[in-house]
């Protein structure tokens, strides 16, 4: 029941707080990498060269689907901002239903921008279904699509080293983040700036989502907090011979 | 349509969900929406081919750069596809290409990882010299030394040392992130339940 409860207690304060920052919208600290996503989308429309979305081979009957639908929340805002691009951005998935479900979401932006006849089915692709078929099928459009920064947001592995390699190889942005801790460790080594930990979720409120994004780090932050609290309670029950 | 798709979505969603917490309730309808998912998750998979087909084909059209790359994919998926379905995927030759393609393309992938990285690793320090950069490369090294294997028995309780104290950290750090993705992962669920993000065709 204490997960059904933490459950009932964010819903509430998710809630609560999107109503209170639909009404006063906060501050965020800066994170570098996503002032670079940001800048990134601009030149690419003023340059007519494309963004390359990498979402990953996120599975939606495991936990890592999270990082899937975060990725797709970030993606639904940038084919907004980019849809009256010469070049319309590339998504690239490692999962059937997440490739599915990007060409959805892409649509879905470009309907948002008024542009729905620019939309192609094919900007949305399903590049390889094992982990280094995905690298490898997604490598060329590093390559060869004149891609000028690359967004990796999602669940990825090792294989994500390839990815991040292509990107350094053809000059471009990398703006990297992963649920998974050793494509995070790849990306800490590969990407410009590297975006750690929870910071991947994130992504929709830097790109301009909406109240619902920022509530969403508001509930997070009391969350970590209420953890923190009760680990550190926990620690001193322990030190002092409590049974737990 | 968008509004019954919203709504059919967020109510399979919460039956899903509150199926873990009430079983005696709800856990033959959760199990059914399960059922629907994967047959549908099944087709995906056809519908992604197919899409890898469509983006294939435009290359090969439109005589874009990796066209030839994308012919030998198309003609290599039909075949594969063609005898799969013919002999079907226990069968001897089925199985070695699997054996003797796939395996060996993807170990190479993983060789050429590894030297990837090394260079990412050295490059590390002229890309960004800080010092969490410093202290990244030298818990790298450390537990490289720590399990990398030796020929020379004294050195087992060092490298057990090492792994213990360093591994210490390292796992109370990983469960730190762990936690912070495991939060974001609910906040980004819950986004999707309540149909504010809505990933299925809504607005």
């Amino acid at each position: 029941m204490l997960a059904f409860g933490l459950l009932v207690l964010a819903a509430v304060l998710f809630v609560a707080l999107t109503l209170w920052r639909r009404k006063t919208p906060g501050s965020l600290r800066l994170i570098e990498a996503y002032e670079r996503l940001n800048r990134s989308v601009g030149l690419a429309v003023e340059n007519g060269t494309r963004l390359h979305i990498s979402l990953g081979r996120g599975n939606f009957f495991t936990a890592r689907g999270g990082s899937a639908l975060a990725g797709l929340a970030m993606l639904r805002r940038l084919a907004e901002r980019t849809s009256m691009s010469d070049r319309p951005p590339i998504v690239t998935s490692g999962d059937a239903s997440l490739a599915i479900l990007s060409q959805d979401t892409l649509q879905s932006g470009y309907r948002a921008a008024g542009a729905e006849d620019q939309y192609r089915f094919s900007t949305g692709r399903l590049t390889g279904l094992t982990p280094f078929s995905y690298a490898a099928g997604t490598i060329p459009t590093i390559h060869d699509e004149d891609v000028s920064a690359n967004i990796i947001l999602g669940d990825l592995g090792t294989e994500a080293g390839l990815l991040a390699e292509a990107s350094d190889r053809e000059n471009t942005s990398l703006i990297a983040a992963s649920d998974n801790l050793s494509a995070q460790s790849v990306f800490y080594a590969s990407a410009q700036e590297p975006l750690i930990g929870e910071e991947l979720f994130a992504a929709g409120a830097y790109v301009g989502a909406g109240a619902s994004h920022e509530a969403s780090l508001n509930v997070q932050d009391i969350l970590r907090w209420l953890i923190i609290l009760a680990i550190l309670i926990g620690a001193g029950l322990k030190i002092l011979g409590a049974p737990i | 349509m968008r509004i019954f798709t919203a709504a059919f979505a967020i109510a399979a969603g919460l039956i899903v969900l509150l199926g873990y917490f009430f079983p005696d309730q709800l856990e033959s309808l959760r199990l059914l929406l399960l059922d629907w998912a994967i047959i549908i998750a099944g087709m995906a998979v056809l519908v992604g081919i197919f899409n890898l087909v469509a983006v294939q084909m435009e290359k090969i059209r439109t005589r874009q750069k990796g066209g030839t790359y994308g012919a030998l994919l198309v003609i290599s998926l039909i075949l594969t596809f063609g005898f799969g379905l013919i002999l079907g995927p226990e069968n001897q030759y089925m199985r070695l290409t699997m054996d003797a393609v796939i395996m060996p393309v993807e170990a190479s992938l993983m060789a050429i990882l590894v030297v990837t990285l090394i260079y990412a690793s050295i490059r590390l320090l002229r890309r960004r010299l800080d010092v969490m950069s410093i202290i990244f490369l030298s818990v790298a090294l450390i537990f490289l030394i720590g399990m990398m294997p030796t020929s020379f028995g004294a050195l087992d309780s060092l490298q057990q040392f090492i792994v213990q104290v360093a591994g210490m950290f390292s796992r109370g750090g990983a469960r730190g992130l762990l936690i912070g993705i495991a939060l974001g992962t609910l906040l980004t669920g819950l986004r999707v339940l309540l149909g504010v993000d809505r990933p299925y065709g809504g607005s």
